[in-house]
């Protein structure tokens, strides 16, 4: 192994390091559009079907545009759109928030197959990276520091989101119309209406997470894109007991567990590195079973949130 | 009210609605003919005994997997974690396979089978017991059960149970030519479809003519009153959410015995989450179930054609089956409205 720049062992954290970063970000996207989707008391179980729209679109607009950021725009309407007919489906007396959430998943992954059909070839262009490793000798720490913009609005986003929910007027009616319908009635604001909304913006989150599949990491449009991140963004908000700021740890670590496996792969460990994979979902259900008791629900959980009761 | 008419008549209200919106994308996206398009859906489904066959072998692993959430949701409980089951059960039945491979085959058959229903059915039970002893929601941990089976198949099929020889598409052992379940006689359908049926029949029977049945009614109804009658909740749930995993264990074991000859990957390809729409579809209804997996399955085996005569993308079925979903899980709306809704007019033209 002569390209490990004599770093040896410290590979595996830096691939780790690097993994997390670069695979986090569509995490982060996704969960924090989760997040404030579930805590104004709906479950959007779709944000895959959304996310893969997200990536076609942006994907499409930046190779006829010739602008990535403004494709990282029409994934973020198209995602909006998408979550306004996810919201507006469940205000229907009668219809089930989980299964049309599994409906618009197929019907989102479908057709970004479907209109993205003509853009598998094609060469888009790049979002491009800022390199936050300049002051490194070493290629590897270099490698591992190439951000994306993305990354820090991921960040500056949830930082603003977990203020916004807890100091602003608007925080306080999201949270309300999530944890009891008769107080957020009680003060005049419409519960409908808040929904309608946070699924909405949540939407648009997630299509921005899809337009950095698409544009930076992989980088390309094609039928494989999403390894499942929209679905297991449900699981990574429940594991953040629905707070923002640990939505971007959960996204972190979630990285990092897909990271560890290539990671040690290439320090030749070849067993039981696909069982890290595992390991968020099997935390997560673990923090569950120890949260959980018959008489209670989950800590920090949404009260109207039917899902989790 | 003819409830039974209503609900024909709302299903085919969301079914013409989709065709309409499918047929409005084919037109303006993709230049096609909608009419010629449903035309050659329907040639590349029912059109000839070759695509019925198709078809029919494309319903089977959805029936199955559609029991499992089907079942438990007689009790009140939604699993969303079809494709887990399955997977486990597929894995399990090819890891029992490989060691019984010496045998007779049917003795093979019935332990890869035992050894999928097993593995499926605990897979669901751990999620509905979860639910009852530890309040633990069964829908999410369901879904994280998908996760952490897939994870298990992947760990066991590239590491202990790897056959050497499977280079790029990392793969169990084949359970052998011998071993494998074949078609029903006289046709290209394989056994996974007879299974299903029988399924469905025996689900719909229990559920019908039982007291186990009837008390999974009142669970589902009302769980306070069930406790109050001194029911035995906890039970109920570990039966019918296993009895429900065993049949995507089976789903999975159907894939593994006649179709793929072995585990890996191709196992998790969305069976489990089309199995529950598909009983979302058929209203949890086990012998409803049979005719929509048919019809989804003719949706999906009509895609090959579509895409030969009409160059369509191959997803332009799965955009079909997403809109049909929809349209039908909206129109749930409709129910106890339409009819109020028909009578208001009457009255108003009466007047």
């Amino acid at each position: 192994m002569s390209a490990d720049g004599g770093i040896g062992i410290w590979g595996v954290p830096l691939a780790m390091l690097a993994g997390a970063i670069r695979v986090s970000t569509p995490f982060i996207f996704v969960s924090l559009g989760e997040c404030l989707t579930e805590r104004s008391g709906r479950i959007n179980l779709g944000l895959e079907g959304t996310l893969m729209m997200g990536a076609m679109s942006a994907y499409g607009t930046a190779l006829l545009s010739g602008s990535p950021w403004l494709g990282v725009l029409v994934a973020a309407l198209v995602g909006l759109l998408l979550g306004a007919l996810h919201a507006g489906l469940c205000q229907l007396p009668k219809v089930n928030d989980i299964a049309t959430g599994i409906g618009l998943m197929l019907f989102g992954t479908g057709l970004a197959f479907f209109l993205g059909k003509p853009y598998i070839q094609p060469k888009a262009p790049n979002l491009g990276a800022i390199d936050l490793g300049w002051w490194s000798s070493v290629p590897q720490v270099r490698q591992a520091l190439q951000v994306n913009h993305l990354f820090i609005v991921g960040i500056l986003l949830a930082v603003a989101l977990a203020w916004a929910l807890k100091n602003t007027r608007w925080g306080l009616i999201v949270r309300l119309a999530g944890e009891s319908v008769d107080a957020a009635l009680a003060i005049g604001a419409s519960v409908g209406r808040v929904r309608l909304i946070a699924t909405s913006v949540g939407g648009a989150f997630a299509g921005i997470g899809g337009a950095f599949l698409s544009l930076y990491y992989p980088g390309s449009w094609n039928e494989g894109l999403s390894s499942g991140q929209g679905l297991m963004a449900v699981a990574l908000v429940i594991f953040a007991r629905w707070d923002p700021i640990r939505c971007l740890w959960a996204s972190l670590l979630f990285g990092a567990a897909g990271a560890v496996s290539p990671a040690l792969q290439s320090i030749g460990v070849t067993q039981g590195y696909y069982l890290f994979s595992a390991a968020p979902y099997i935390l997560t259900l673990a923090l569950m079973i120890a949260t959980c008791s018959p008489a209670r629900s989950l800590r920090g959980a949404p009260g109207e949130l039917g899902a989790v009761r | 009210m003819n409830t039974a008419f209503e609900r024909i008549a709302v299903s085919a209200l969301a079914l013409l609605a989709s065709a309409v919106l499918f047929g409005l994308l084919l037109t303006f996206y993709a230049g096609v003919d909608p009419l010629e398009a449903y035309a050659l859906m329907y040639q590349g489904a029912f059109g000839s005994w070759f695509s019925f066959q198709n078809t029919l072998t494309r319903a089977a692993p959805l029936i199955l997997t559609a029991l499992c959430t089907a079942l438990p949701a007689r009790l009140g409980l939604m699993i969303i974690g079809n494709e887990g089951a399955l997977v486990a059960g597929g894995v399990a039945a090819a890891a029992a396979g490989v060691a019984v491979s010496g045998t007779t085959p049917l003795l093979a058959q019935l332990v890869m089978a035992a050894a999928a229903m097993a593995a499926g059915g605990a897979w669901i039970a751990l999620a509905g017991g979860l639910r009852h002893y530890r309040g633990v929601n069964e829908t999410i941990s369901s879904l994280l059960l998908t996760y952490i089976a897939i994870a298990l198949m992947n760990h066991f099929v590239e590491g202990p149970l790897r056959d050497p020889s499977s280079l790029n598409k990392p793969s169990t052992h084949p359970i052998g030519d011998a071993n494998m379940i074949g078609a029903i006689g006289g046709t290209d359908v394989h056994w996974g479809l007879a299974f299903g049926i029988v399924a469905c029949v025996l689900c719909y029977l229990v559920q019908r003519f039982t007291t186990f049945g009837f008390a999974m009614q009142v669970i589902g109804g009302n769980p306070k009153t069930a406790r109050m009658m001194g029911l035995d909740v906890g039970r109920h749930v570990l039966v019918a959410c296993g009895a429900g995993g065993a049949a995507a264990g089976l789903a999975g074991m159907v894939e593994v015995a006649a179709v793929h000859g072995k585990a890996n990957a191709s196992l998790a390809v969305g069976y489990g989450y089309a199995g529950i729409l598909v009983s979302f579809l058929a209203r949890h209804h086990p012998l409803a179930i049979i005719p929509v997996a048919i019809l989804l399955g003719g949706i999906g085996a009509s895609g090959g054609l579509l895409q030969r005569r009409l160059d369509l993308p191959d997803a332009a079925v799965v955009v079909l089956q997403g809109i049909i979903f929809v349209a039908i899980l909206a129109s749930e709306t409709l129910y106890g409205r339409s009819w109020r809704w028909l009578w208001r007019i009457k009255a108003a033209e009466g007047r």
